[in-house]
């Protein structure tokens, strides 16, 4: 019996998945990380009813974790799935689905429209080959936490916060500095961060061979370093920022690296500490050059299957516009990639730290913009992993045959 | 013992049945020919369905694992023979994880054999609360692996699990190599001991009562008694269990994903063919490791069944 009374549910879900042709509205899909601030969900029916009913935005949440996200997109794309739409990209993605052929170019109107006023690290990551796959929905970079109760002036460079840990650590005060330390991709954007901010990078400007050199060795170097000084959490070759924000929370530590969601995070979970709880720039390598975090967030593509693209491609500027971003930055806590939004008040109240963000990522550098990736990702924090074992000179020249392996398509990753 | 006694047992009926059937098969009727047509009419749908969801896989896998293909070039897809397969057993990291995938089978199931075995013992020679305690050993089984692979993975965090909270503070067992693949055996040796336990306590059944009396009215110790009658019994229940269990253990992948991911040192090959298959994206590799895989599970039953007389499932067991 039940199974019978279900059949009219399925029918109805069925049609869903479809659009809703019939009524001739377009039901445009939107894939996008799972938000619970409901800015997404909001972004999604206004967008909709401006269309003036030509088309529906529907949103469909992805998985929490990035590589489930990226599975089920692959999943689908390989399939040539027609019901996805809009994809929201992680930024490291869009030039492995633009090779594979699996996203459209953006061009004419909406390519101008994409880029006007649109900062300009984040629109190097939907970029590939110079042509133009996605819009930077969101960014998102790390700052320097830190407590000053027990530093009262923020450290400027790497040595220095390690000596001040250590300073603290003989006082017998919290001492520990919290970063991802962990055998996945934060470990490869604590590296990239390092090596970009030494002066190099991971791979040559054409992607087509890694570049390393002297400054990746020096990153390597300082990674160990903090890894063998009192200052490392014992946790540190299984943390992620989950974990740094945890025990940044818990007191034992005096430095943080992450991404601004701590700050709302400590301001609910301990407002005791957080009274005490400030940020500052990211810290340099070298004391005479500015450190360059490595930027995260999310871009929005059209996918090659959709079958409404040009709906799809009016719908994504739309979510992305002035209103849904700010909208997305002070409920949702993602920085906005549109630059004048760093002058709006009402995200400034929300933000303070809306400043430092800005100039971080007006500095900033991406990750290896390359359809492989995942590969140099998976090279670099299993070679690097766990960061006491790190031989600075022999590590580097082992990423350095892993990525040669990984451009090439062959080798097997660890 | 038993297996010395087969070929002088068996070998009548099979002649006996072929006595028979050679003039069956001459004079087939009309009639039978047609029952066996219906027959493979019968089965035709499973054999369909076996070749759809089975061998089509498989020899799709077989056949991917001779290109190269990387889903994001498609345009660079092409025919290499062997290759994969040489990158693959070139390869440090199928080795690694080889080893560590051989060295979780051998002794995970080696503890659960034990383990198992005292639990089926205690099982079927509870006289009380029978119901309850076989229930209760089997909870562990009836838990999502996953599930309690996470419970492990918390239960082991410093400052958020209970079972690190016993250790010296600073103390992350799934940090290290060793510590880590100790604990993945552990969580595998808690969740499938029950299986193996049940699989125990069916061949305990086969052992006659009165020959346990018997042997104890003739001095025999509890030692003897289970070394020489109930183990020699139970060989083909014991044969069985232990195919299962190593055939699965050979396929761990759940445990360690949860625990460790793989990191430092603790990868199984199936964690290799993942990463390979569904993180790289490279189809050409990762069916080769698949297939790899599919090649070792073959030997593994193939050991059993041939070399030490394991039953295959289905077929009689004979004594």
């Amino acid at each position: 019996m039940r199974a019978f009374a279900a059949l009219p549910l399925l029918a109805s879900v069925l049609a869903a998945c479809g659009s809703d042709e019939g009524s001739g509205r377009p039901t445009i899909n939107w894939y996008n990380f799972p938000d619970d601030s409901g800015a997404l969900q909001k972004a999604a029916d206004r967008c909709s009813q401006a269309s003036g009913g030509r088309y529906r935005i529907s949103y469909n949440k992805l998985p929490r974790a990035a590589d489930g996200q990226r599975q089920q997109l692959v999943r689908r794309l390989a399939a040539e799935d027609d019901s996805l739409d809009i994809l929201g990209l992680d930024v490291t993605w869009a030039a492995e689905f633009a090779e594979a052929r699996w996203i459209r170019e953006w061009t004419g109107t909406a390519k101008r429209q994409a880029v006007e006023g649109t900062l300009r690290v984040p629109l190097q990551t939907s970029t590939w080959k110079r042509k133009l796959y996605a819009v930077p929905y969101n960014t998102n970079t790390q700052l320097l936490w830190y407590r000053n109760d027990l530093v009262p002036t923020p450290p400027r460079t790497w040595a220095e916060m390690l000596d001040m840990a250590g300073a603290l650590a003989r006082q017998g005060k919290p001492y520990f500095v919290e970063i991802q330390g962990a055998q996945y991709e934060g470990l490869t954007v604590w590296f990239n961060t390092l090596i970009n901010s030494a002066g190099g990078s991971i791979l040559n400007a054409t992607a087509t061979a890694p570049s390393l050199g002297p400054p990746a060795v020096r990153a390597a170097g300082i990674m160990r370093d903090l890894a063998k000084s009192p200052a490392a959490d014992p946790s540190l070759p299984n943390q992620m920022e989950d974990q740094n924000r945890l025990a940044m929370e818990s007191g034992v530590a005096a430095f943080e690296l992450n991404y601004p969601f701590v700050y709302p995070s400590m301001k609910a979970n301990n407002p005791e500490l957080f009274k005490n709880f400030r940020w500052a720039p990211y810290p340099r390598v070298d004391p005479n050059r500015p450190a360059r975090p490595t930027i995260g967030g999310i871009d929005l593509a059209v996918s090659a299957y959709s079958r409404h693209p040009d709906l799809a491609f009016e719908a994504a500027l739309c979510l992305r516009n002035r209103e849904n971003q700010l909208t997305a930055a002070i409920e949702g806590g993602l920085p906005p990639t549109l630059r004048a939004l760093y002058d709006e008040p009402a995200f400034m109240k929300e933000y303070p730290f809306s400043k430092d963000v800005l100039a971080a990522l007006e500095s900033a550098s991406v990750r290896p913009i390359t359809p492989v990736y995942q590969n140099v990702s998976i090279a670099v924090s299993h070679t690097l992993s766990p960061p006491s074992g790190i031989e600075p000179v022999s590590s580097v020249n082992t990423i350095r045959e892993q990525i040669d392996d990984a451009l090439r398509s062959e080798g097997v990753i660890p | 013992m038993s297996t010395r006694a087969q070929p002088a047992e068996t070998p009548p009926p099979p002649e006996a049945e072929t006595e028979q059937a050679e003039p069956d098969r001459a004079a087939l009727s009309a009639g039978a020919r047609q029952e066996r047509r219906l027959g493979w009419l019968l089965c035709a749908p499973a054999v369909v369905v076996m070749i759809a969801v089975t061998a089509y896989p498989i020899g799709y896998a077989v056949y991917l694992s001779l290109q190269r293909y990387d889903l994001r070039f498609p345009g660079r897809a092409e025919f290499v023979g062997l290759s994969n397969y040489g990158a693959v057993l070139s390869s440090p990291f199928w080795w690694d994880a080889f080893w560590v995938t051989l060295f979780i089978t051998a002794v995970s199931v080696a503890i659960e054999l034990v383990l198992g075995m005292g639990l089926a013992l205690v099982m079927h020679r509870t006289i009380f609360w029978r119901g309850v305690v076989r229930t209760s050993v089997l909870i562990p089984y009836g838990i999502v692996t996953v599930v309690a692979a996470f419970s492990w993975q918390y239960a082991w965090t410093p400052d958020l699990g209970y079972l690190a909270e016993l250790l010296p503070s600073g103390e992350a067992p799934l940090t290290e190599q060793w510590s880590a693949l100790w604990l993945i055996i552990l969580a595998e040796v808690w969740k499938t001991t029950p299986f193996m336990a049940l699989l125990l306590l069916a061949g305990l059944a086969l052992v006659p009562e009165e020959t346990l009396k018997a042997a104890m009215v003739d001095g025999a110790t509890a030692w003897q008694r289970f070394t020489k009658i109930m183990l020699p019994l139970m060989k083909p229940a014991v044969l069985v269990a232990l195919l299962f269990r190593t055939l699965d253990a050979f396929r761990i992948f759940d445990n360690i994903y949860i625990l460790t991911a793989g990191a430092q040192g603790t990868g199984s090959v199936s964690i290799l063919g993942y990463d390979n298959l569904f993180t790289a994206l490279n189809l050409g590799i990762g069916s080769a490791i698949s297939v790899l895989i599919f090649i070792c599970v073959g030997i593994i039953a193939f050991t059993f069944v041939k070399l030490f007389g394991t039953a295959a499932p289905g077929a009689e067991v004979k004594r």
